[in-house]
């Protein structure tokens, strides 16, 4: 351990105090992202079943929130929460205020609309995209709408949707860098607030790079073996 | 009607500035797209190499991380090259590096690495016997890449292309952090001082939604004009 003390000692920048706010914000990139890709999967699994539904009085509203989400930046998604919920009347008098007033959860309430709406599209193409005769067979067989769902679409359509939904937690990931917008100490926020404590910006932002990309090709490799496993059928011989 | 404080021509202006942005990064990360593809399709291995750690670290790192990072950074190194060349030569010179030039550059070169992969993957669809047909008529290099390669290489292209042009745009929003007043920022600043977030955010939400749908109805006319060679079946 000593040397690695002397190599602590040795600089300004990448002393034991900074290694440990990038850890806390380390810790707080991770949470945000994980839970607000959880939630959103699971909101999306039924927005997307409906998506794909004949009646358009079900499927427009959630193309319309889709196209918004999708269509518009989420910064101004977040800002629009973080600052536009303190003017709901009366949400400072009610228990919701206490969750609300952290800046956390605005914007893990921005972040699971946004990963909600891509990935309801990513599923709902999965959901399309099953072959009529599967479908058929099923309702040969006598399953009704759930069965065939549970038992025929869902299975094959997580597959499919695997290789975009990877692209999509990657995607989340880098977002996730403009919580740090709104006070929240995340990975970059930690950067900046080294950055400002000694104005080096090069061993900051390039260490916090260096971290976010050791992330993304982990997200890589768990996805890659995900798919090594589930895709196996589709894999060259 | 929509009361916008007397904000409403300023945020105007900061439309102006987002698409000025959103069209001068998108000029720079498709010369930087077509470079890179060039030399990910190169038989020199440096080239390759070079090209491959282009884009697999900005498309591993957060766009705001390089950003800041950039914007900060390049300052920093200009003023140390300014410094040892007037230690050296004795000439005084100062280069600004300002919010728009960093803005841009940045987003050109972050975006220039995602256009690398959609033109790579575009170059290779195209069908080696097109290149030899085009070479067996007597062509040049340079006459089957503007007659062959580049009209096929674009249908195949498109659909990437406008997702990234569709990125690209709400990408913008962040040069806002950076200091620039595009229009996300004058937004935060209306809603700031008139504590009416809603009243400013929604409409700048919508002219991002707005110019989203404009340019889907553009990337279908153009995709129909690459696509008339092709039989729909």
């Amino acid at each position: 351990m000593d040397w690695l003390v002397q190599l602590l000692d040795s600089n300004q920048i990448f002393t034991t105090a900074t290694l440990l706010h990038y850890w806390d914000g380390f810790r707080v990139t991770v949470q945000l992202v994980f839970i607000s890709l959880l939630i959103g999967l699971v909101l999306a699994l039924p927005l997307a079943i409906l998506r794909t539904s004949k009646n358009p009085w079900v499927s427009r509203p959630i193309w319309v929130y889709t196209y918004v989400f999708r269509g518009t930046p989420l910064l101004i998604q977040l800002y629009l929460i973080y600052y536009g919920v303190t003017f709901i009347p009366g949400i400072q008098d009610s228990i919701f205020w206490f969750i609300m007033k952290d800046p956390l959860y605005p914007a893990l309430l921005a972040f699971v609309l946004n990963t909600a709406a891509y990935t309801t599209e990513i599923l709902r193409g999965a959901i399309v995209a099953t072959p009529l005769g599967e479908i058929e067979a099923a309702r040969a067989y006598g399953m009704n709408f759930a069965k065939t769902m549970r038992r025929i679409v869902l299975p094959s359509a997580f597959r499919r949707a695997l290789p975009a939904y990877s692209n999509e937690v990657i995607f989340m990931l880098h977002s996730s860098a403009i919580a740090s917008t709104v006070t929240i100490v995340d990975l970059t926020g930690a950067a900046k607030d080294i950055y400002s404590q000694h104005y080096a910006p090069f061993p900051a932002f390039i260490f916090v790079g260096l971290v976010y990309l050791c992330l993304t090709f982990s997200i890589l490799y768990v996805f890659k073996q995900l798919e090594k496993n589930l895709l196996a059928h589709l894999a060259e011989r | 009607m929509l009361d916008l404080h007397g904000y409403g021509p300023a945020i105007f202006m900061g439309a102006v500035l987002t698409i000025e942005v959103a069209f001068l990064s998108l000029l720079v990360a498709l010369v930087l797209g077509l470079l890179g593809a060039v030399a990910k399709l190169s038989p020199y291995a440096p080239l390759r190499f070079i090209a491959t750690v282009y884009t697999t670290v900005i498309r591993g790192v957060p766009d705001l991380v390089l950003m800041l990072l950039i914007f900060y950074g390049l300052q920093i190194g200009m003023n140390t090259l300014s410094d040892w060349i007037y230690e050296r030569f004795d000439y005084d010179f100062f280069i600004n590096i300002d919010e728009f030039v960093a803005g841009v550059l940045t987003i050109g070169f972050i975006f220039g690495a995602y256009m690398s992969e959609t033109f790579r993957g575009a170059f290779l669809a195209v069908d080696k016997g097109q290149i030899e047909a085009g070479i067996a008529y007597g062509m040049n290099k340079g006459k089957v890449f503007r007659r062959i390669m580049f009209p096929q290489m674009m249908r195949h292209a498109l659909p990437g292309l406008s997702n990234n042009w569709l990125v690209l745009l709400k990408t913008t929003a962040l040069v806002s952090l950076i200091g620039l007043t595009d229009m996300t920022r004058l937004a935060k600043e209306a809603s700031a001082s008139t504590h009416e977030p809603f009243v400013f955010f929604v409409p700048v939400a919508a002219i991002y939604l707005l110019i989203t749908i404009v340019s889907e109805v553009g990337f279908k006319a153009v995709e129909k004009k690459y696509s008339v060679g092709v039989v729909r079946g």
